[in-house]
């Protein structure tokens, strides 16, 4: 029988509860949250030079969008011969503000993790492992890798940290903060297992809780253990989900010793999350960045973290707009899952994808080849790296540096006084 | 080759121990002082013993190394170790051997709270830690692989075997318990069962080392009846979502 329309017990809320009165379950939905929030982005205009300052052509001038992750110093120091005397802490060099978000194997295909290395070595960026452990097979791509270290620790060991550019534990992720990881063990295949170092078809549970981890103190512990066990070449990040009291949260993980902080919001993805947390918990994260980034300033500790945003970046101008904002660089996941095939079903969850990339069925794994997937990632974030310097060149900029935190370049459209005034931003026509 | 902790910043001490080693395979520390992290990483061939209390994350990512404490542990020791042994004469503090994968930690006398948590389990990979004392609350939260044991020894002041909360979330591994404990501290979704033949073979062979360790009576330990606590079911949580 068909549903009888209603404003408020829409056919989705009537099937939800159905669901739950057969099962008994809790709902779980793949993607990301698909409730019409508003979205910043699109409320916030970018500036261009005219007359004076006049912009730049990118076609025939040279544009800076390399960027540099890690602790920077307070000052810096030189010798009398104009060497530099400062020891910099370990940074990360990408030829792009654009990262690939943590997607670990397990949650993604190998071949859709792969296709993500290969795009990242191609680009100068890095991709992520998420806590799904580094797969043998990807072990060329280490020097282009974020290994990651969750409170179930899979698949982590001296020889995986080592085998990375930089190390990022994660305390949560934007479409599911407060809530942990849980790869039930119809997908741990025998080379999930191995990559997890766990036995197969056992269920992998990374609970939210770090439960070694009570308070900043013993985040300190964990960043510093990770840094002393690498040898102090690596940056350690640590990445949270934006939330009401994110900006008191970053201040004291950046004084906790995190090298870069990656800040996940309310928008971003997930192979699988409960419906109610992924629809419900977190904040925008334009609200949450222009927050974080507002106090760290405030407090004189910007320089001592670098700041990564994501959670649904759909286009080069949000990007733009991140960095103005405050960001230092983004990373984006569900994007270069589109290039890839991504159609939105949101039934990641399931383990059927069509199209090869949230699954470990062999015959559907097939279907997405790394060599040719891997070229419209490229083609994506190469597109995109152009956008931006267009959009640098039209602000009168020739680096992606001149724009870091640079709100002069935003101004608001229909927002109220009080959003104005969180996003540290004058409205248009101001 | 003895270097002297004293008063000396972690990163100074185990740069030393770590220097030293490139050159010998044992290095002996004395007056340590809560100095953090010391033979993090720790490859399997080299050993450091200790005298003194060394700090928190003592044998971090072990890789195969060995670390013998004369003296008390304190928090998070073996944290994520990959292999390799931990032997320390005292007590130690909470979190030991969190998520450890392989390898023994073999503690003389008490455990703090969460000891064992995450602890897993792959392949030939089967990490083991034997605590001579009582252990406070959580332990083998979330334990999804490898062995736990607790003798209950030197218990003057009567306390319980293991604290409230044993086992929870538990769906893997084996906790083998010396002597009698309070069922209410055991997670609803444990099952106590007695010790197969298998199992009793694994445990005396733990009890054996922990002896020859520490100097106790293996006959004597023995001689008390242990239980075997284990999950009832592998997957605690396979009917806990629905698709959407």
């Amino acid at each position: 029988m068909a549903y009888q329309p209603h404003h408020n017990w829409t056919p989705q809320a009537q099937k939800e509860i159905l669901k739950q009165a057969r099962t008994g379950g809790v709902l779980l939905s793949g993607m990301s949250n698909n409730k019409p929030y508003p979205i910043y982005w699109d409320k916030m205009l970018l500036n261009a030079s005219q007359v004076t300052n006049p912009s730049i052509d990118p076609l025939r001038e040279p544009m800076e969008i390399r960027t540099y992750l890690g602790r920077k110093p307070a000052k810096l120091e030189f010798h009398a011969d104009g060497s530099l005397k400062t020891k910099l802490e370990p940074q990360v060099q990408l030829e792009t503000p654009i990262l690939f978000s943590a997607m670990s194997f397990g949650s993604i295909s190998l071949n859709a993790q792969k296709s993500l290395a290969m795009a990242a070595k191609k680009l100068g960026t890095l991709f992520n492992t998420g806590e799904g452990g580094l797969h043998p097979a990807l072990a060329e791509y280490k020097d282009c890798a974020v290994v990651q270290v969750a409170s179930g620790r899979f698949g982590v060991h001296k020889e995986y940290l080592e085998n990375s550019r930089f190390i990022e534990i994660k305390i949560g992720q934007g479409a599911k903060p407060g809530i942990g990881g849980h790869l039930p063990g119809e997908k741990v295949t025998v080379e999930v297992s191995h990559a997890r170092m766990i036995p197969e078809g056992s269920d992998a549970i990374s609970p939210a809780p770090h439960h070694d981890i009570y308070s900043i103190e013993d985040l300190r512990q964990l960043i510093w253990s990770l840094k002393e066990v690498t040898q102090y070449k690596k940056p350690v990040a640590v990445k949270i989900a934006a939330v009401h009291n994110c900006s008191a949260i970053v201040s004291g993980v950046a004084r906790a010793g995190a090298d870069i902080i990656v800040m996940d919001g309310f928008r971003g993805g997930t192979g699988a999350a409960p419906t109610r947390i992924r629809d419900n918990v977190g904040i925008p994260i334009e609200l949450a960045l222009a927050a974080v980034d507002q106090r760290l300033r405030e407090e004189c500790i910007r320089n001592s973290v670098s700041l990564v945003v994501s959670g649904s970046f759909r286009n080069s101008a949000d990007i733009v707009k991140a960095i103005a904002l405050g960001a230092d660089a983004v990373s984006i996941a569900t994007a270069p899952l589109i290039a890839m095939g991504c159609h939105m079903c949101q039934q990641c969850h399931t383990g059927k994808c069509n199209w090869g990339i949230a699954t470990q069925r062999p015959e559907l794994v097939s279907r997405l080849d790394p060599e040719k997937m891997h070229l419209r990632v490229v083609n994506l974030v190469q597109a995109w790296n152009h956008e931006i310097k267009e959009m640098l060149g039209g602000m009168g900029l020739n680096s992606i540096d001149s724009l870091r935190g640079n709100r002069l370049m935003l101004r608001g459209v229909g927002l109220r006084e009080r959003e104005l005034e969180i996003l540290g931003i004058a409205h248009a026509g101001q | 080759m003895t270097l002297i902790a004293g008063k000396r910043t972690f990163r100074e001490l185990n740069a030393d121990i770590r220097t030293a080693l490139e050159t010998q395979n044992t290095v002996c520390v004395e007056s340590v002082n809560g100095q953090r992290y010391i033979g993090s990483g720790l490859d399997a061939g080299k050993s450091i013993v200790l005298h003194g209390t060394p700090g928190n994350d003592m044998g971090a990512y072990l890789n195969g190394g060995k670390i013998e404490v004369f003296g008390n542990g304190q928090e998070a020791i073996g944290n994520t170790m990959n292999g390799g042994e931990i032997v320390v004469h005292g007590h130690v503090g909470d979190t030991l051997g969190y998520a450890m994968r392989d390898g023994a930690v073999f503690v003389e006398k008490r455990a703090g709270s969460r000891a064992g948590i995450h602890m897993k389990e792959f392949r030939q990979m089967q990490p083991v830690v034997v605590i001579g004392g009582v252990v406070g609350a959580f332990l083998g939260e979330y334990m999804a692989g490898g062995t736990l044991v607790v003798l209950g020894l030197g218990n003057p002041q009567n306390l319980p075997l293991v604290g409230a909360h044993c086992a929870t979330g538990m769906h893997g591994g084996r906790i083998f318990l010396r002597g009698a404990f309070s069922q209410e501290n055991i997670s609803e979704n444990i099952a106590v069962r007695e010790l197969t033949v298998d199992d009793r073979a694994e445990l005396e062979r733990h009890v054996k080392t922990y002896c020859a360790y520490f100097g106790a009576d293996e006959a004597e330990i023995l001689d008390v009846p242990f239980h075997k606590l284990e999950p009832l079911t592998a997957r605690p949580y396979a009917n806990l979502y629905t698709p959407n």
